[in-house]
């Protein structure tokens, strides 16, 4: 193999599983050492840099980060990144003085913002401060989008989502509210805007067209319609059986939504079985917390109407085999009816863009799609830009997020005459945390606690009111331990062949056997006489260059380091070393070298 | 922070051998040698090498005298026995110890100055007494502990590290327990494990006296430009004469394994050691033959390296003392101290 090429920031970057897993590349570690410290409001502003929402997102992030966090492979449970931006988010300072400030003199150009959801609130984000002009047209009274109408209060309350959004909207972006766009023509049209960003979401709930489906509509709910109407207070209550047709995200908010306004009995009802739920675990868990009954390999086949009312809906009892294609396909085993007053449909999202002509330059695709290149976020039509669940159907905040960085580098260069293809490159700082003989800046020992369990606010307590939330976030003590579980995988061993004598120290003390000196041979070949044999094909192979006393080399196995540093402090020459990864991102405006120097004074501020 | 102890966190898909163990498990406390010292490598083989034996780490007895090699059984087998002796006395300790319960596997983990100097007439009579152990000299020819004099084992010539030049002959401790009739003779360098880890696994299933010497650069005095023992030195210098390959009891011998040049001698446990002579006509079972070879190539300025000399059939001091089977801590309080009259017959017989 050849020697690996640490200079490009892809290869640390990628040993940072967290922050490589995070659409926005959120450096994890980092915060979590802040937090550590004490340091809540310097670890907010580091989140939000590149997270934009850290107390939204500490709620409610579907944490891909976590599932990547290294110390599943380690052990079972990863850190509770998620709830550590929490903790950053509830305990900062004032962090007014903190924000980006846009700069009095504009330069001229103006940006429309259609939707006021995540995914345009982040475009704004990045351009006020360069001195566009951001207005937003939201057809609602509100802003946030679904993370507003259709993420239950109880999982995020009104207040932080009020204060996040304001950030961004006291810059002074204005807002159209109740301005739904129904022609993008004469949006254009009016020629007030340099350009344009698409950030209308996927509003339109799936259907279930089965006998019965018009005839109890009275009783028939789409769930992200209801949970809108809940939120604004349209529907005040629901009956006391209830079906939630679906077992996704939406389906868990419809569920502990209904047991708060009148639902007694309520059921989650899946075509399949639970390893292929789409909810994720810790949502099963809070529904299942709250008495909601999970039914498995249940098939719709028909609403159950009398006297031209609901009162039940007949289900298949279904099986399910992988045919010879390895295609899961579902075998009939018997059916029954399931008694209920209220069905509510949550079967998922599609997009719709009735108000988007199709004779403007704006192609779409089969499935009735703007084509949105994955790069530009440009659609077809120059000038034209579209991010978030508007983009290729229905994600999360934190993907609308990473859209509306990208997309607001895009229209930056696109209003300044700059090639929307050359994106401008990320960068890295690599920076020695060697503080003396045997002591380095990070707490690098390994600490064994297990995850911190989320404190929740009793049953009883929680149902009185719509409004109140059920997690309470990590008290100190959980905290600090929680902190200590991190890796800190961002602190990246960092090797120099010339200085090695190859006294074998650093591979005999690593407790996990990353670490082996021998022939150079094929990747695949050399994976399997290692210390230990390197399995997981996901996780790289460092090489070193040939080692000056026998031409072999040092190879690292980053799958299971634990980064504890012992190599470095067991190494007699320094060939190993342990230093800190700063990847640095570019945002709309800033080149990564100001970015950094930015961050930098912000820290220590 | 540094580390005070290796943390516990364990490769998730970690081997057990056959009494449950992982070669974590064969561990000790850290080391507090100083970083990159060959001593720390030839613990991490003594780990290896008892995990693979699936050896019951409670039945092993470490001995030691005092230098910085004589401070690292402490690194391993934390489970096990252990006596570190005061200087160069350590033969004697494993020779009492023997004695008294033969039932235990000894290693004995010495240096050059603990072993060739203060300890040598020691060494000697535990040689010529073939205590069955497995005696290990870390070997870099200079006391370590006391800051980096010149050891009995520093060769003619190799520099210290301000600049002197060493003029005393070396004992070597292979000639030495060679023509002191020893019944097992290996030499490794700490940076070859491949090497190393069967050589302590033949050691320690040898019946009788297994002295193994093994070049260890001690980084801190003795690894510079000039010195013979240095990483780079022993690079450039070492010559596997034979290589030496361990087959565990139960292994069966395939005809594969048993063809050719390939030597077998069936250790008295039923394990089987195979040699393969890497320089020509190397026999390692010919005392003589052996002698003389490693001396010519010393005379070249060569260090030879593997399995040099093994006794077939060797016989340990339990053996020719005619001492009784069981180890004396078994027997009952009656058997070991049978009282007066049989004391009295016993000395009757000398009158
Ligand atoms: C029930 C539910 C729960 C969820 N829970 C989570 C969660 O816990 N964590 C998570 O990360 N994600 C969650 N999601 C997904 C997440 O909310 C979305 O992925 C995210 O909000 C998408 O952001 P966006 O900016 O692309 O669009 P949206 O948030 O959908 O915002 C679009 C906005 O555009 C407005 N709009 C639409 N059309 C027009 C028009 N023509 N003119 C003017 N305005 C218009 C809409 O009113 C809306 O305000 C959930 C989704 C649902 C349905
Ligand atoms: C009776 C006695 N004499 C002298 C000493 C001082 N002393 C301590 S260690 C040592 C030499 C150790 O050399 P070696 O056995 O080669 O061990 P190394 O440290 O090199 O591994 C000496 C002379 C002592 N501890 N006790
Ligand atoms: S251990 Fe810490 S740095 Fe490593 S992946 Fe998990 S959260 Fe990220
Ligand atoms: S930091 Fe070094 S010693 Fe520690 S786990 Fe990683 S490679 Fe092993
Ligand atoms: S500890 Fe240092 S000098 Fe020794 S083998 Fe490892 S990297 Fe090389
Ligand atoms: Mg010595």
């Amino acid at each position: 193999m050849k020697p690996t090429d640490v200079s490009r920031p892809e290869y640390y970057h990628k040993v940072v599983d967290c922050q490589w897993g995070c659409p926005a590349h959120t450096p994890v570690p980092e915060y979590i050492r802040l937090i550590a410290q004490g340091r809540f409001t310097e670890s907010y502003m580091l989140n939000r840099e590149s997270n934009v929402f850290p107390g939204i997102l500490g709620r409610t992030c579907d944490r891909p980060c976590e599932p990547a966090c290294r110390r599943v492979r380690v052990e079972d449970e990863p850190v509770a990144i998620c709830r550590l931006k929490r903790v950053a988010a509830d305990l900062r300072g004032d962090v007014g003085h903190l924000l980006p400030s846009p700069p009095t003199e504009k330069n001229g150009k103006k940006i429309a913002l259609i939707g006021a959801g995540p995914a345009s609130l982040t475009v704004a984000n990045d351009l006020m401060p360069l001195g566009y002009e951001c207005e937003i047209f939201e057809q609602l009274s509100r802003s946030g989008g679904l993370m507003r109408t259709n993420i239950p209060a109880f999982r995020l309350p009104a207040e932080v989502l009020d204060e996040e959004i304001d950030m961004i909207l006291d810059m002074g972006v204005q807002v159209h509210y109740d301005h739904p766009i129904d022609s993008l023509q004469s949006l254009l049209d009016q020629d007030r805007f340099d350009a344009v960003f698409v950030g209308t979401g996927a509003p339109k709930g799936k259907e279930l067209n089965i006998p019965g489906r018009e005839e109890g509509d009275a009783n028939i709910h789409i769930g992200i319609e209801w949970l809108e109407s809940v939120h604004f207070d349209h529907i005040k209550e629901i009956g006391e059986k209830v079906l939630i047709i679906g077992v996704g995200n939406t389906a868990m908010d419809c569920c502990r939504t209904s047991k708060r306004i009148g639902g007694v009995d309520v059921k989650v009802v899946a075509r399949k079985g639970r390893p292929y739920f789409k909810a994720s675990a810790w949502e099963l868990e809070d529904a299942e917390e709250e008495q909601v009954e999970i039914l498995e390999n249940h098939s719709p086949s028909r609403f159950v109407l009398e006297n031209g009312s609901l009162v039940g809906m007949e289900f298949e009892l279904v099986e399910w085999e992988a045919d010879e294609n390895g295609r899961l396909v579902s075998k009939v085993l018997d059916s029954k009816i399931v008694p209920c007053d209220d069905v509510i449909l949550a079967i998922g999202q599609d997009n719709a863009f009735p108000w988007i002509e199709r004779d403007i330059g704006i192609d779409f695709n089969d499935w009735e799609m703007p084509v949105v290149d994955k790069t530009t976020f440009q659609t077809t039509r120059d000038g034209v830009f579209v991010g978030g669940d508007a983009a290729w159907g229905p994600e999360n905040i934190i993907w609308a997020v990473e859209h509306g960085h990208q997309a607001a580098i895009s229209i930056d260069n696109y209003c300044q005459g700059q090639s929307l293809v050359n994106r401008p490159a990320y960068g890295m700082n690599l920076v020695s945390q060697k503080m003396g003989l045997h002591s380095w800046s990070y707490g690098s020992e390994y600490d064994a606690s297990q995850r911190a369990k989320m404190n929740h606010v009793d049953l009883v307590e929680r149902f009185k009111a719509l409004e109140v939330e059920v997690e309470l976030g990590f008290d100190a003590e959980q905290t600090a331990i929680e902190v200590e579980r991190c890796l800190n995988c961002d602190i990246q061993t960092s090797f120099s062949a010339p200085l090695c004598i190859e006294c074998d120290a650093c591979i005999d003390v690593c407790p996990v056997y990353c670490l082996t000196i021998t022939d150079n041979g094929s990747e695949e070949e050399m994976r399997d006489r290692l210390t230990a044999p390197a399995e997981n094909t996901d996780q790289d192979l460092y090489i070193s260059e040939e080692l000056p006393q026998t031409a072999r080399i040092m190879v690292k196995d980053e799958d299971l380091c634990v980064h504890c540093g012992l190599c470095a402090e067991r190494c007699p020459t320094a060939a190993w070393d342990m230093a800190k990864f700063d990847l640095l991102i570019p945002y709309a405006g800033k080149p990564t070298w100001t970015e950094s120097a930015e961050a930098a004074s912000t820290i220590s501020s | 922070m540094a580390q005070t102890g290796k943390p516990s966190v364990r490769h998730p898909s970690l081997k057990v051998n056959k009494l449950g163990l992982t070669q974590r498990d064969y561990e000790g406390s850290m080391s507090t040698l100083c970083a990159g010292c060959g001593h720390d490598s030839i613990t991490a083989s003594l780990v290896q090498a008892f995990f693979e034996l699936e050896i019951e780490p409670h039945k092993v007895a470490k001995l030691s005298g005092i230098g910085c090699s004589s401070k690292t059984p402490a690194y391993f087998l934390k489970e096990a026995h252990g006596f570190n002796s005061v200087h160069g006395r350590m033969p004697s300790i494993a020779t009492g110890a023997n004695a008294a319960n033969r039932g235990m596997t000894y290693i004995g983990v010495s240096g050059d100055g603990d072993s060739l100097s203060i300890g040598l007439g020691q060494l000697c009579h535990a040689i010529r007494r073939n205590v069955d152990m497995l005696y290990i000299i870390e070997n870099n020819g200079v006391y370590g502990l006391t800051k980096g004099q010149f050891s009995a084992s520093a060769d003619v010539g190799t520099k210290a590290k301000k600049g002197e030049e060493n003029r005393m002959g070396p004992i070597d401790p292979v000639a030495l327990a060679l023509s002191l009739g020893a019944s097992f003779v290996g030499k490794g360098f700490s940076g070859d494990k491949q090497q190393l880890v069967p050589l302590i696994k033949a050691g320690l299933s040898h019946k009788g006296f297994a002295l193994l010497d093994v070049i260890s650069p001690c980084v801190t005095f003795n690894d510079h430009q000039g010195s013979t023992k240095s990483y780079q030195y022993t690079r450039d210098h070492v010559q596997e004469v034979v290589e030496t390959d361990f087959v565990p009891v139960l292994h069966e011998i395939t005809a594969e394994q048993a063809s050719g040049d390939v030597t077998s001698v069936a250790m008295h446990d039923g394990s089987v050691v195979k040699f393969r002579p890497v320089a020509e006509g190397y026999d390692p079972t010919d005392r003589d033959g052996a002698y003389s070879h490693i001396a010519t190539r010393q005379a070249a300025g060569e260090v030879a390296t593997g399995l040099l000399y093994i006794e077939k059939g060797s016989q340990d001091v339990h053996s020719f003392e005619n001492t009784v089977e069981e180890s004396l801590v078994d027997l009952d309080f009656e058997e070991l101290c049978p009282g007066n009259q049989i004391l009295q017959e016993l000395q009757k017989q000398w009158r």
